[in-house]
């Protein structure tokens, strides 16, 4: 069947997620967007307490089939998740990513780790505080090109602990996820590191550092464009032993097999979509501020022409709405297929270039298109423009998706086209 | 629920479609667009894979019921073999689907069972007009009420099969508001040009121009009757089908400079292991794929009955016409001068790709 009917629960869902959006996260955009690195705590403790009511301990879907659940439904968890991360983002992308709950980190566990490991990780999201988690992947000299990463691993096999070294950069909620706060639970971040520098990806594997172990700290808060509420960090890690088991899969390199590399990578076409549905959200946010402001002017957007008749803000009008329904509409069909566990690269990618690509440019021509308006910090239109940008950067960027796109139509391997 | 895959019915349909696009429309097209002639047994063996026929109720000859989502893919899948093709296969869609949409009971009883029945016969439409800003719901053709019906006046281009057809429908304007009227051949005062039109693109088909003078409509030949009819379903099915075949001949541009891309080697690598190609391919991909979900939506809120499927329906049929023009010029340039010779056929699909922004009313699903 070809369908597209939201199904129920997402109604309901969207209906308090719009209401979290209007009051928790619009209000106080332009406040944290000029008070840099300052904590939106009530944000944070007010989504901590109603994922705790509605069972919802971590951002990352669960595997596990509670037991009772008898009717076979379709799954929708990550339709669900991106239909929740688009309307949070039309709310403020920056505040939804302080969203406590684990994001990449937890969802690292969740894809790589074991049922121990998930359990032993994961656990903690539903307890009392928001508790943070945090994907260290980045390093000073490699960004998208993940695998020239330095940071290591040596397992001493004295005391059976890793001996992790390295600096990593561009972590998303870093800092809440490591340095102790009254308000905060204790969390962790998921280090890629090398566990033999000889066999590249193959030796590829994510650790766990839990918040308070020595020799681990953030030494940085960047001061960013756009999403400033999100804190990004620069941490170093200086001879920080963790425990045997926190290593996330394989612990021998295996010749045959680029597991720990590939595993990585899989986090990447579950989050991909999501991370499209966060841009998708901000570009809603900025045509819906345009077109309001135009209709306040008087101006209504006549549909059914052909395009000679069309005035210019018309024209671009629509061409707004074609890109941001498509764009959505990918990111559907992506989540989907992940629901219903088919092979989503490809989709997942698809989405991501377009939505890099639709957020970027709705919110620069929204921006032009008020004139004046749109480029004063009066209205937050200025603000999403900057906080658009990421989307085509962060989770890949719009490059490297579009080179997972070519490799996958072509079927070539990323040796055939580099 | 949010579903993205064909029922097996559909699929069924697509796969009979499929294989006749590949060895039928596919291998005569080059040979049609020179010679200016599809061969009618061609056209007869598309028409017999029964998609108008599916369309249509029992209660009017035919075996099924309408969806819009089973015709926009359809639409693609002919559109995929050969653009003149498809639209010559569906010609009397131009004719029977106005009438199914918003034709009286007498109607529908008159010709419906007349045209699904029997062989192909083009049965057609006259929509578009000479002008620049040619726009269907400001028609300059025009319907006067005079003598108990109606009398049309007015130029109108570009109409499949005119010379041929039993009868067709004439969209003019009354009153300011569009509406169709049905038109049997050899009315009084409905001249045919004797010469084809000549165009850039769709060589293959046969267009003719019209010129209206005073022919006289009796009102039971008015669409709907005296009651007249809404103008959004007809557009919207135009639009749609404008839209699926623009992705049908966008995927076959793709599919064919992707395989090109695949084989061609430049500087010791196939040229496909080059970023600036594979980029260009993965954004074709990537924009075929965004147009084909709108549209599928579109189509899927048409036989919902959602209120704003013709809007939708619309922003799908913009949206395709810059996505098939960017496909197959860039499909053109990764073939290089390769590309703009006849003997491959990404030429004839870029000439293809540029006129669908004018070819609202020329496609119904």
């Amino acid at each position: 069947m070809i369908e597209f009917d939201p199904p129920k629960p997402i109604l309901q869902q969207q209906y308090v997620l719009k209401t979290v959006a209007e009051n928790m996260m619009r209000p106080v955009s332009r406040y944290f967007d000029e008070h840099e690195h300052e904590i939106p705590y009530d944000y944070i403790q007010f989504m901590h307490q109603a994922m705790r009511a509605t069972g919802a301990g971590s951002l990352a879907p669960s595997e596990e089939k509670k037991e009772g659940e008898k009717e076979k439904r379709p799954p929708i968890g990550y339709q669900m998740l991106a239909h929740m991360l688009e309307m949070l983002a039309w709310g403020d992308v920056g505040m939804y990513l302080v969203t406590p709950g684990g994001g990449l980190g937890a969802a690292a566990v969740q894809a790589a780790g074991t049922p121990e490991q998930r359990q032993k990780f994961l656990a903690r999201f539903a307890g009392e505080k928001p508790t943070f988690a945090a994907m260290c992947m980045t390093e000073p000299h490699a960004g998208s090109d993940t695998a020239a990463i330095r940071t290591t691993a040596v397992l001493d096999p004295q005391t059976n602990e890793w001996v992790i070294n390295g600096q990593k950069i561009f972590v998303t909620a870093g800092d809440k996820s490591l340095t102790p706060r009254e308000e905060f639970g204790k969390g962790f971040i998921v280090v890629w590191a090398t566990i033999d520098p000889s066999a590249g990806r193959a030796g590829m594997r994510a650790f766990v550092v839990e918040m308070g172990t020595p020799g681990v700290k953030v030494v940085k808060l960047e001061k960013k464009m756009g999403i400033r509420v999100s804190d990004t960090a620069a941490i170093v890690l200086d001879n920080v032993r963790v425990p045997f088991d926190h290593i996330l899969g394989s612990p021998t390199v295996e010749k045959e097999t680029e597991k720990g590399f590939k595993r990585a990578m899989l986090t990447f076409d579950s989050t991909r979509p999501l991370v499209a549905a966060t841009g998708v959200g901000v570009a809603r946010a900025a045509l819906e501020f345009l077109k309001e402001k135009l209709a306040e002017n008087g101006i209504q957007i006549r549909y059914g022409l052909p395009r000679q008749k069309l005035t210019n803000i018309e024209r671009e009008v629509i061409d707004m709405e074609i890109m941001l329904r498509s764009a959505w509409l990918m990111v559907i069909k992506a989540v989907w297929m992940a629901d219903n566990r088919m092979p989503n690269a490809l989709a997942s990618s698809m989405s991501k270039v377009k939505a890099g690509d639709v957020v970027t440019r709705i919110t620069q021509r929204a921006v032009e298109l008020l004139g004046p308006l749109g480029y004063s910090r009066e209205y937050l239109l200025e603000k999403w423009f900057r906080d658009a940008k990421i989307t085509d950067i962060y989770e890949g960027t719009g490059q490297i998706n579009r080179l997972i796109v070519a490799r996958q139509i072509l079927g070539y391997t990323g040796a055939e086209l580099r | 629920m949010y579903a993205f895959e064909p029922s097996e019915e559909q699929k069924m349909l697509i796969d009979a479609i499929n294989r006749y696009a590949a060895n039928d429309l596919r291998a005569a097209a080059r040979e049609a667009e020179e010679s200016g002639e599809l061969p009618p047994k061609l056209i007869e063996k598309g028409w017999e894979l029964g998609v108008l026929q599916a369309s249509i109720p029992e209660a009017y000859g035919g075996f099924g019921e309408r969806s819009a989502v089973t015709g926009v893919l359809a639409a693609e899948e002919m559109a995929w073999g050969d653009l003149a093709g498809a639209m010559a296969v569906f010609t009397p869609h131009l004719f029977a689907l106005p009438i199914l949409l918003t034709g009286s009971e007498a109607q529908k009883q008159e010709y419906l069972p007349a045209i699904v029945e029997g062989e192909w016969r083009p049965y057609t439409a006259a929509m578009i007009e000479p002008f620049f800003d040619f726009d269907p719901q400001a028609l300059r053709t025009t319907a006067e009420e005079r003598d108990g019906g109606y009398v049309l006046n007015g130029i109108k281009i570009w109409v499949p099969f005119a010379a041929q057809a039993p009868a067709m429908i004439v969209y003019a304007s009354l009153n300011g508001q569009t509406q169709g009227f049905i038109v049997p051949a050899g009315t009084a005062g409905l001249e045919i040009s004797s010469e084809r039109e000549k165009l850039m693109g769709l060589n293959a088909l046969p267009f003719y121009r019209l010129t209206l003078k005073d022919v006289f409509i009796p009102k039971t030949q008015r669409l709907g009757e005296e009651a007249g009819h809404a103008m959004e379903p007809i557009l919207a099915a135009q639009w749609v089908a404008q839209a699926a075949m623009a992705v049908g001949v966008a995927r076959a541009a793709f599919e064919y400079s992707r395989d090109y891309a695949k084989e061609r080697e430049a500087f010791g690598v196939k040229i496909a292991q080059k970023q600036a190609i594979a980029f260009m391919l993965a954004e074709m991909a990537t924009e075929i794929e965004a147009i084909r979900l709108l549209n599928w939506e579109a189509a899927w809120k048409m036989d919902t009955g959602k209120e704003d499927a013709w809007q939708q329906a619309y922003l799908a049929a913009v949206g395709a016409m810059d996505m098939v023009m960017m496909v197959t010029d860039r499909a053109v340039q990764i073939l290089g001068g390769h590309g703009y010779i006849r003997d491959h056929p990404v030429e004839l699909w870029m000439r293809n790709g540029r006129g669908f922004a004018m070819f609202t009313g020329l496609m119904m699903v």
